[in-house]
């Protein structure tokens, strides 16, 4: 009878472990809708989740914004082209692009990245999801980091003769989230670009020299994980494992004869 | 609880003195963002302006309407000037006729009236010398180190050639920095189209066709105001070398350069033991080329070992190819510690010491295009504190986590058991 009620308290804490915490409602109030586009990595306009983007523009331009993501978010871009009606001349083949922080090209896991509109296309859409942003990552290797993202839309064929006709284009940008647990380590420092104006040295920066950086404290909490659905589960197991050693007990009580 | 309060209050202002104090500095290295930008529309008043077929209006008269509506339309802190061409000389001599070009507005401030005035008595006259307006406009807007750029807006192809107006846009763009030419072709035919898409291609800007009054004015507004918001930063030159012993060495910061088809251009940086280095190359087509390229951007010691390279690769319409890559000296200083403590060394010397990067930048483009310039190279460069990898994970996660912790539970509560059951039973014999 105890070890029956031990279990079914057991089991109601590990419920609650297992029921990840709800995620918080994003902020209803959409930020005012943009209407320009970048035209460089360095002039790419900011944008936000769940923003309206409405920009005119002509064929053959290049259109660029940027965005920023955190880690486990999973970007979701999509891009909807108006395309003129009249002076087409044939197919045009468009492409969405993202760029990390570092402006490495970052892979689209789904989504129409680049579709050909026949001739008599009213319109053309496009998207891109990205691999879940990583919290951390080799130093060599391209997965998608903490940090700002760049878009480019640009057609890559397109008839000499369509050149600047006029089109419309929107984009929304959705950054669901995706399992936050699943990442070890941190990046010191998020992929955003130092925008100063550079400047060429004659003697390399003077070595921070070793003393300068003082001892840490002996006490310190570095070595405990930060909050995460890790620590429930842990728990949980922890206390799984407690009722079954009970239960293992039991079982090799001798039963008492009535 | 007041001392609570004062010390909350007190804790609070030290704080904002001290964000202060940090971003102060972050602010100073700053210079060049202040410069307001200063843009140049130049308009073609050449005889062919006066062509009525845009609904049924001329040419001219729709652009100075368009004009018209940006002019007022204006912020106030724009720095625009107007420059026309073909507008005074209405005669046969093609050498008089070529020098045609006049700036009716200088640039600063625009006083909106005056604007509206030298504009509406233009009349369409003479030839089309795109090449010498570009010239011109660009000396107007001087080299104040501010971006400057230039609205072109013409109906026909450059009638005084030579010189190749994309030719005079590649050298300016070459020359000067930060010089961007967005063209604006009224009704283009074939040859205006090609015209004008080599000369805003030649410097990163971008074309457009207007076959309508609402076209026109449109797309002037949002030329001018993207000209009026300038970029972040404004890039500073460098100039990189063949090899790597006498590369640049670069601080944190933007650069640009210029480099040629399959040339190798070598930069030099120094990291830190405990920094990253972040650096992204990006390579714009100035030219018409081959439809296939790639862009590599390497890092190497000194010595030529690489240590890490970024790449990217394309076919079809681009307008930049951009490559990056993170390097830090983290674990290479965790090898120079073991061998210094390998070989006994008196200190571990060789693990504080900053580590000189070499950065190449190569292409792999191809273009049957002529010319001396090489194509617009923007480097990016940023050290920040190196990312340690993570230790393995010290707490569990998953089904199967739970499950062998449950069964070892459970062996261990039977074994405890049997233990006990043993115990008891010697000790009641006992």
């Amino acid at each position: 009878m105890r070890i029956k009620q031990l279990a079914l308290a057991g089991a109601v804490v590990f419920g609650v472990a297992a029921v990840p915490a709800p995620a918080l409602a994003d902020d209803p109030s959409p930020a005012p809708a943009v209407n320009t586009a970048g035209t460089s990595f360095l002039t790419a306009v900011p944008i936000t989740a769940n923003q309206a983007v409405q920009v005119g523009a002509v064929t053959g331009d290049y259109l660029y914004w940027q965005f920023t993501a955190e880690a486990g978010q999973r970007p979701d871009l999509t891009a909807t082209v108006a395309l003129p009606d009249k002076g087409r001349s044939g197919d045009e083949s468009w492409i969405v692009e993202v760029f990390d922080g570092l402006r490495r090209r970052q892979a689209c896991v789904a989504g129409e990245q680049s579709p050909v509109a026949a001739k008599d296309a009213a319109q053309v859409t496009l998207g891109c999801r990205l691999r879940q942003v990583r919290s951390w990552a080799e130093p060599q290797d391209g997965d998608p980091l903490p940090g700002t993202y760049y878009v480019r839309l640009s057609s890559t064929k397109v008839p000499e003769g369509d050149l600047g006709l006029p089109l419309k284009v929107s984009l929304s940008l959705a950054t669901p989230k995706g399992d936050l647990d699943a990442d070890q380590g941190e990046l010191a420092k998020p992929l955003v670009p130092n925008n100063q104006p550079g400047t060429v040295l004659t003697t390399p920066a003077s070595s921070v020299s070793p003393s300068a950086e003082p001892e840490k404290s002996s006490f310190s909490a570095d070595w405990l994980p930060d909050f995460s659905g890790r620590w429930f589960w842990t728990v949980g197991g922890g206390i799984l494992a407690a009722l079954t050693g009970l239960f293992g007990f039991s079982l090799t009580r001798r039963r008492r004869r009535v | 609880m007041i001392h609570k309060r004062l010390s909350i209050v007190v804790a609070t202002g030290l704080i904002g003195a001290a964000t202060l104090l940090g971003a102060a500095p972050a602010n100073a290295r700053e210079p060049g963002a202040s410069e307001p930008p200063r843009v140049e529309l130049v308009l073609d008043v050449s005889g062919s302006m006066a062509a009525a077929d845009i609904d049924g209006e001329t040419r001219i008269a729709v652009a100075k309407r368009a004009f018209g509506k940006v002019v007022d339309a204006l912020p106030a802190t724009t720095q625009l000037g107007i420059r026309v061409l073909g507008a005074t000389y209405g005669g046969k001599d093609k050498k008089i006729a070529c020098q045609d070009t006049q700036q009716i507005i200088p640039i600063g401030p625009v006083n909106q009236v005056q604007a509206k005035n030298a504009i509406a008595t233009l009349k369409p006259t003479g030839y089309t010398p795109i090449g010498l307006a570009l010239k011109q406009a660009a000396a107007d807007l001087g080299d104040t180190g501010a971006t400057r750029r230039i609205v072109l807006i013409t109906d026909g192809e450059d009638t005084c050639t030579p010189p190749d107006p994309c030719e005079v846009a590649r050298d300016l763009a070459a020359q000067g920095t930060h010089l961007v030419v967005d063209t604006l072709g009224l009704t283009p035919d074939e040859k205006t189209r090609k015209q004008l898409v080599c000369i805003s291609t030649a410097t990163g800007g971008t074309f457009a066709a207007a076959n309508s009054e609402e076209e026109l004015t449109d797309r002037v507004q949002q030329l001018v105001d993207r000209a009026a918001t300038p970029p972040p930063v404004q890039p500073a030159t460098v100039t990189g070398t063949g090899s790597c012993a006498n590369a640049p060495l670069l601080a944190p910061g933007v650069y640009t350069d210029r480099e040629k088809i399959s040339e190798h251009r070598f930069y030099r940086v120094a990291v830190q033991p405990d920094q990253e280095l972040r650096a992204s190359v990006s390579v714009a087509l100035d030219r018409a080329v081959q439809p296939d390229y790639g862009v590599l951007l390497k890092a190497s010691t000194t010595d030529g070992r690489e240590l890490v390279r970024g790449l990217d690769a394309g076919s079809g319409r681009t307008d930049v190819l951009s490559a990056g890559l993170r390097w830090s000296a983290d674990e290479q200083k965790a090898d120079a510690k073991a061998s210094a403590e390998a070989a006994d060394a008196d200190t571990d010397d060789d693990a504080t010491r900053t580590t000189e990067v070499c950065l190449i930048v190569s292409n792999s483009f191809a273009s049957k295009v002529v010319t001396d310039t090489g194509m617009p190279v923007e480097l990016s460069i940023d050290l920040v504190d190196a990312s340690h990898t993570p230790d393995a994970p010290g707490l569990g996660r998953g089904f199967l986590f739970l499950l062998v912790l449950a069964i070892a539970g459970l062996l261990a509560g039977v074994l405890a058991g049997w233990i006990t059951r043993y115990w008891v039973a010697t000790w009641r014999e006992n």
